[in-house]
């Protein structure tokens, strides 16, 4: 009887146990899916028609090459802007102008994986003037006028094997920074890949920026060992002066990286302190060795850019520069290393440890005073591990990657395995609150969020793998970014929106420090373009072997000239057009048929050139592709192609008026 | 305040005495024209240019600033009409007060007529070839005020320099006046 009872209890309790969890998930599961949304989220996000967005996002993008531009909170993407990536629609790279951009010293180069954009900051605030964004394949650092939303320079890192922990700045732009994240051989020579541990290099570039033009020029370079260098801050406040690169692959491996530059417990965060560095190269310690790297600017006058190879790089070498380097020890395989608003904290979030270190950076400087070091390598001192140690947040979550903060003395962490953004506070290292994230979360943003003053309103998290969020579109999906809203105690999901590529970094800046320096249009008064044609009685023809050049204008709605014949197969033929147009939003477009290129795209008061080798005789169209205007459609013209023999005269028109 | 008058026309030289604001969807904070004395211009740079765009459509003649003739005398006009205030202010007789603001309300008369005339030109004018022809439409701004020209909202006003000039009239009136009370 009463073992019978006794049965009946653990029947009903494991009724229970078995129940309760089928119940708790039967209502955490949509919730959880949808992200625990209350109902008011649409009116968070919502911005009505007419209407402009409180902040600019810049996301890169990734495998794409190129960087968008997206509305926060309304996720409303504004404009991809071209940087390493040729462009058709917007003829980038396949015009003459912009060809130079993608000049490398391998020379042209139509791609690159673009991973993380920094905006331009003056006393460690964003300041609206300058993204910059980094190319990894091919190491290279892009600048993108914000008055314009284009990329107008391209500078290409010497003895770089892949340029990773890039473009972060300094807090008054002095500096980008451009850490190499594969070891190299230095210099690059012909060497078996088992000499790795002795014969490659890891080597960091700083890269200064000018005041005023914004124009890029590698300053110097730090050799290093060959450590895989992952991301990178400045330091700002106290630690300004300062840069901190994290490291992997300390264990100098160079295959099956998975498992063998796992296995240290520390890697390391590279402490450079810069001044020191501009010290040692006005002392002339620094090495001057040759190097190859081409240098590409825009001109806004010429609308042109030109290409450069630069011959020279001035290189520091730790052991002859004492003070210069330190090594922090940092568990485990680092990736993002994170600078809190007062440049006191140095969040390194080892991405394989289950916790994660904070370093405090009085701490760090106290140590170096002291000669608190564990070892030196390669004339690197390591710092000891316990000294610079300011706080570990216990078992936050797995896999962390990145923290941005809310400058109210709250920190937000990714973590990739765990899928979630997690909310801790500097100083205490309590966990305040998680989020997750749908799905594997890389990095995050906050407006402002890696500078001294972060608007703390929304977050954005960018996730890698999306699955079953949206409409699927066959095996490839698009990735995705997420917005929270930070302003309470608890984060809240708010949105996500589909991204181009892979969004793998961001950065968010308010709208009104963007939109009042946002130029209409080029003045055709500047355009300083060598083949402009300032009105229509510049239009013309020009032959010079089989070299032809059309002066060519557009205003809507016809192009001048629009007829043109004496062309003939063999020869080039350059489009040289000018968009006469003074007003907002007005571009026309160019494309004739056959060209083996792209179309032009071309702003009010810009020249613009399209290279066409006319294969066949003919008589071929060419047309307006943007529309511009009531009589857009009637945009348009025809090119007549004879033999290469042929004695058909050079003439165009436009009209009855035949102009000769 | 006779003097003051004959000054106020120095306005002419500096800012626009007349707009004309053209609305339209696309257009959301309009394509300001700016009449001056001896040239035309507008709010943004490139605005003749959008005007005589859009004109174009409808078979409207291009606004050629060198083609009309009035932005090139008018301003002799008024350095004259400066000149003649100022001896009006120094000889200080209210005969001449009176005789140079009705001058000038006559000339005023004469330059919105003319005015007048020129639109009615530009409006009723029309290319036998224009791309788009809507019988019985005039496409004439008003002399003053607002009318609708089809899908724009077109508005006619004096500029900074017009109620500078209306102010000078008014002035020179408010002289003879006084000068005759005085005097009685």
């Amino acid at each position: 009887m009463r073992d019978q009872f006794r049965f009946r209890k653990i029947l009903a309790a494991i009724i229970v146990m078995a129940v309760l969890p089928a119940l708790f998930s039967g209502c955490s599961g949509p919730a959880v899916k949808g992200g625990a949304l209350t109902g008011d989220e649409a009116s968070r996000v919502y911005v009505k028609p007419g209407e402009y967005d409180e902040f600019y996002a810049f996301l890169s993008g990734g495998f794409s090459g190129q960087l968008s531009a997206y509305g926060i909170p309304s996720g409303r993407l504004l404009k991809v802007i071209p940087v390493f990536s040729v462009d058709a629609e917007k003829g980038y790279g396949f015009n003459e102008e912009t060809k130079p951009l993608l000049e490398t010293s391998f020379g042209f180069i139509p791609w690159d994986d673009a991973h993380h954009p920094q905006l331009s900051q003056t006393n460690g605030e964003t300041d609206g003037r300058w993204a910059f964004i980094n190319g990894n394949n091919t190491p290279r650092v892009a600048r993108i006028d914000l008055s314009v939303f284009e990329t107008v320079e391209i500078i290409e890192i010497p003895n770089s094997g892949g340029n990773h922990s890039s473009p972060f700045i300094t807090e008054n732009t002095e500096y980008l920074v451009a850490g190499t994240r594969f070891g190299v051989p230095y210099p690059q020579k012909d060497v078996a890949i088992s000499t790795y541990a002795e014969t490659f290099k890891g080597m960091l570039t700083f890269i200064s920026v000018d005041k005023e033009t914004g124009l890029m020029d590698v300053a110097f370079q730090v050799l290093l060992p060959a450590f895989n260098y992952d991301l990178a801050h400045a330091g700002k406040g106290n630690s300004h002066g300062w840069v901190f690169f994290t490291s992997y692959n300390t264990e100098l491996k160079h295959t099956l990286l998975e498992v063998n530059a796992s296995q240290h417990d520390k890697d390391f965060i590279a402490a450079i302190n810069w001044k020191k560095a501009e010290e040692y190269i006005k002392q002339g310690k620094y090495k001057e060795m040759p190097a190859n790297y081409a240098h590409n600017v825009y001109d806004e006058y010429t609308h042109t850019a030109t290409s450069t190879m630069k011959k020279k790089v001035k290189v520091l070498i730790p052991e002859e520069c004492p003070g210069l380097v330190y090594f922090m020890p940092t568990p485990k395989s680092p990736h993002g290393v994170d600078v809190d608003p007062t440049g006191e904290y140095i969040v390194g979030s080892g991405k394989l440890s289950a916790d994660l270190t904070v370093h405090s950076f009085s701490k760090m400087k106290a140590a170096i005073d002291k000669k608190a070091f564990e070892t030196t390598i390669e004339g690197v001192p390591i710092l000891k591990a316990e000294e610079t140690v300011a706080g570990v947040v216990q078992k936050p979550g797995l896999g962390p990657l990145h923290t941005e903060f809310d400058g109210k003395g709250n920190a937000y962490t990714t973590f990739f395995i765990s899928s979630e953004v997690v909310k801790w506070k500097l100083g205490t290292w309590e966990v305040l609150d998680r989020a997750p994230c749908f799905y594997s979360v890389g990095h995050l943003m906050i407006p402002g969020g890696d500078s001294k003053k972060p608007d703390g309103k929304y977050l954005v998290a960018l996730n890698k793998i999306t699955k079953d969020r949206y409409l699927p579109t066959g095996p490839e999906l698009t990735h995705s970014a997420q917005l929270y809203d930070i302003s309470g105690d608890k984060m809240k999901l708010l949105l996500d929106f589909p991204t181009i590529g892979e969004p793998h970094y961001a950065q968010g800046i308010a709208a009104s420090k963007i939109v009042p320096r946002s130029k209409k249009f080029f003045p055709l008064e500047e355009n300083k373009h060598p083949y402009r044609a300032m009105g229509e009685k510049d239009a013309r023809v020009e032959r010079s072997g089989n070299v032809v050049r059309v002066y060519m204008t557009t205003i809507r709605s016809h192009f001048a000239p629009d007829n043109i014949e004496g062309i003939k197969v063999g020869d080039k033929v350059y489009f040289h057009v000018t968009n006469l147009e003074q007003d907002w939003d007005v571009p026309h477009g160019f494309a004739v048929m056959g060209a083996q290129n792209g179309e032009l795209l071309i702003m009010p008061g810009q020249t613009e050139t399209l290279l066409w080798e006319p294969k066949f005789e003919g008589v071929y169209p060419f047309y307006c592709t943007d529309f511009c205007s009531a009589l857009h459609q009637e945009m348009q013209g025809y090119i007549r192609v004879s033999t290469a023999g042929a004695n058909v005269p050079l003439k165009w028109s436009l009209g009855e008026d035949i102009v000769q | 305040m006779m003097l003051l008058a004959a000054l106020s026309l120095l306005a002419l030289f500096v800012w626009p005495m007349w707009k004309i604001v053209l609305y339209a969807p696309q257009y959301p904070t309009g394509v300001e024209m700016h009449i001056y004395i001896n040239k035309i211009g507008g709010k943004e740079p490139g605005v003749l240019q959008n005007i005589n765009i859009l004109n174009h459509y409808v078979g409207m003649k291009y606004i050629e600033p060198d083609s009309i003739p009035e932005l090139k005398y008018f301003q002799y006009i008024i350095m004259v009409m400066i000149g003649l205030g100022l001896i009006a202010a120094v000889v200080n007789k209210g005969g001449w007060f009176l005789g140079w603001a009705v001058l000038m309300t006559l000339l005023a008369i004469a330059g919105l007529y003319d005015f007048y005339l020129w639109e009615y030109d530009y409006g009723h004018s029309l290319s036998d070839d224009a791309p788009i022809k809507i019988p019985g439409a005039s496409f004439q701004p008003p002399l003053i005020g607002y009318k609708q020209i089809l899908n724009f909202d077109a508005v006619s006003l004096p500029h900074i320099a017009g109620y500078f000039t209306g102010a000078g009239i008014l002035l020179a009136y408010a002289a003879w006046w006084f000068k005759k009370r005085l005097s009685r």
